[in-house]
């Protein structure tokens, strides 16, 4: 990691308000990306990958609320920030993109004309020029006959297309993090690996750091420096890569491992992982969230959290009884 | 887009085809023998036979309506009984007036009903979004020729503040000379602003009375549609762009919202043909609602016939403009089907 990470998230809770009481969503989570770097964020569905992700962009839905934490982004803590302050950030410094392209289009309006807004908005460009360097836009993310389909409704173009031009909008005013959540959720296999690709090559491009939210874990293997493991709302274990793969310390990680497929592993080799997420709307919820359902739980495992650090750079696990 | 238009009007001619069928049958159909009653109580059997032959009922159905067919190609529709006058004059000075009141409520009811679901929408929970939902329950619960009453009631007869509710214009002032038969609009080009007021001061109440019945679905569907509009996953992608609120809610959320809107529009201006009947009765107002409760109490079925045909063609009319407005504001219609 560089010195002064693009994005430091630092101690963030969140919680959501619901009809059947407060969800503890978030709690103490604390990750960093440095410049050019590309930072994968996994675990299973209702882990807090999203929440977090929607959390830095300041596009949480308003059920929700942070209780405590940062996310400083260019000196600027984003959790403190003005509205205003933040659109001038969203869009130009820090985009994301999300899965189900075709539905995150706006379907009645021209993929071109969407692109352009968003020049228009934060390109200080004239509107003459938009369109010529929404078109652009569209050649630098691989679209063949830009401007005939810059002229396209979303619901003309593929899902992968789609995908496309959600990155080209991301991407228009290059900016220094682009948060990808599930990007390929959705589409198929042959375009799952083109549009990552895509975002691996223009990032490095543009020595832009990405944050990537997958289920996925040999994706974000495959693309990723660092992966960031989450559980139930906690930061349960990061590290470099080839180091988490190699050496996972914390059961749960050891278990998502287990659970992926890999080109020599047969299916019979591949293991689930025993129990659900615990409900997190419980006014007493475990210590460690994933103490239910582990084989290695201690006593000890009741008392607060410890943060071990590893050997590694920028590693860590919380447990009281790593691998 | 220009052919699909095309295409749709094209495809509203067999609409008009059967409108012409039905209300040939439908008039046909009506209990009552036509002839007794143009030839009066004290006629002989002669003479209602020979008025049931000068009016054509002798002949065969297909026959007659081969005759009513080409009448109508020449734009004769009958004559009234009780008026003596061809009803397509009739229903041609009426018509305007009836237009005039419908669509100025039409025009305040959305002018009012789609900004107040708007804010609604964007503030749920606040004291507008309260505010429409109180309105928009009075609204359905009132009747249209009830509120019309109330309003002539108070505003009127209690506090004198409107003018009598009977009919277009006062009998001090004259009508302005006819270019489009809406008397605001031809006051204007006359330059007249007199009668104006006037023509205004008179529309102020029965139009009231409409806004506030239509007003309710409209402000309902509105808040509704924008609410969902704006949860959807591209408002979130605009939101993560960086894009400004205001472009946000009006220029991306609005205009996908506005494709149930202008469905319930639609219905809305139905139910507004309907309402209005009523409403011309309560305000003396010489449109074709009055003109076809007279005749149908005097069992006049030459201006029946002219009405609801006329009623007939407003709706097919209404529902290719829907359809048209739809095509305009949605690309993918006509594609997916």
């Amino acid at each position: 990691m560089s010195a002064v990470p693009v994005l430091a998230v630092d101690n963030l809770s969140v919680e959501f308000r619901t009809r059947s009481g407060i969800v503890k969503a978030l709690e103490q989570v604390s990750f960093n990306i440095g410049k050019g770097e590309m930072v994968a964020i996994v675990g299973e569905s209702g882990s807090g990958k999203s929440v977090t992700a929607y959390t830095v962009m300041g596009i949480l839905d308003a059920a929700g609320r942070v209780d405590s934490g940062s996310a400083v982004f260019g000196g600027l803590d984003l959790l403190q920030a003005r509205e205003s302050a933040l659109r001038e950030i969203r869009g130009r410094e820090m985009s994301m993109i999300f899965q189900n392209p075709r539905v995150a289009l706006n379907p009645i309006r021209r993929v071109g004309d969407q692109i352009a807004d968003v020049l228009l908005q934060h390109g200080g460009i004239t509107r003459r020029e938009a369109p010529k360097r929404a078109i652009e836009m569209l050649a630098r993310v691989r679209i063949p006959d830009p401007e005939r389909r810059a002229r396209a409704y979303p619901f003309e173009l593929s899902g992968g297309m789609c995908q496309r031009i959600m990155i080209a909008i991301a991407l228009a005013c290059s900016p220094r993090l682009l948060i990808a959540d599930e990007p390929t959720t959705g589409l198929d296999v042959t375009t799952q690996a083109a549009i990552m690709d895509l975002i691996a090559e223009l990032g490095a491009e543009q020595g832009m750091a990405t944050l990537l939210i997958t289920h996925d874990l040999g994706m974000a293997a495959e693309y990723c420096d660092h992966i960031v493991v989450m559980h139930a709302g906690h930061v349960v274990e990061m590290a470099p890569t080839a180091a988490l793969f190699a050496n996972p310390r914390h059961p749960y990680t050891a278990r998502l491992i287990a659970a992926t497929p890999r080109p020599t592993a047969r299916l019979a080799d591949l293991v689930s992982i025993p129990g659900n997420l615990p409900d997190l709307r419980a006014t007493v919820i475990p210590a460690c969230r994933y103490s239910v359902r582990c084989e290695r739980r201690k006593p000890r495992c009741e008392q607060p959290l410890p943060l071990v650090l590893g050997d590694e750079k920028g590693s860590m696990v919380a447990c009281w009884n790593p691998l | 887009m220009l052919s699909l238009i095309g295409k749709r009007i094209i495809s509203a001619i067999p609409s008009v085809i059967g409108v012409l069928v039905v209300t040939f049958v439908l008039t046909r159909a009506l209990p009552g023998d036509p002839a007794a009653y143009f030839a009066g109580p004290a006629a002989t059997p002669q003479a209602i036979e020979e008025i049931r032959r000068s009016l054509g009922l002798d002949k065969s159905l297909p026959e007659q309506f081969v005759v009513y067919i080409s009448d109508l190609a020449r734009g004769d529709l009958g004559n009234s009984i009780a008026t003596g006058q061809p009803v397509l004059t009739e229903i041609v000075t009426r018509l305007p007036a009836s237009l005039e009141l419908t669509l100025l409520g039409l025009l305040v009811s959305v002018l009012i009903a789609v900004p107040l679901g708007v804010l609604a929408a964007t503030r749920p929970g606040s004291l507008i979004d309260h505010a429409c939902r109180v309105i928009t329950t009075a609204g359905v619960s009132l009747p249209a020729f009830f509120t019309g009453l109330l309003l002539v009631y108070v505003l009127y007869y209690r506090l004198g503040w409107a003018p009598a509710p009977l009919g277009r214009l006062d009998i001090f002032y004259s009508a302005p000379n006819t270019v489009t038969g809406f008397y605001t609009i031809d006051a204007l080009i006359e330059g007249n602003f007199e009668v104006f007021r006037a023509a205004l001061a008179q529309l102020l109440l029965p139009v009231t009375a409409l806004a506030i019945f239509t007003l309710a679905p409209l402000a309902r569907m509105t808040r509704a549609a924008m609410l969902e509009v704006l949860n959807s996953d591209f408002i979130r992608t605009a939101r993560a762009a960086g894009l400004p609120k205001g472009k946000i809610v009006y220029g991306y959320a609005f205009r996908n919202a506005m494709l149930p809107v202008v469905t319930t529009l639609g219905m809305v201006f139905s139910f507004l043909l309907g309402a209005n009947v009523l409403v011309e009765k309560v305000f003396s107002w010489p449109g074709i609602g009055t003109f076809a409760i007279e005749a149908l109490i005097a069992s006049d079925y030459a201006p029946i016939q002219g009405f609801v045909l006329t009623m007939a063609m407003l709706y097919v009319t209404l529902n290719l403009v829907i359809d048209i407005l739809y095509i305009v504001i949605d690309p993918r219609v006509g594609f997916e089907s």
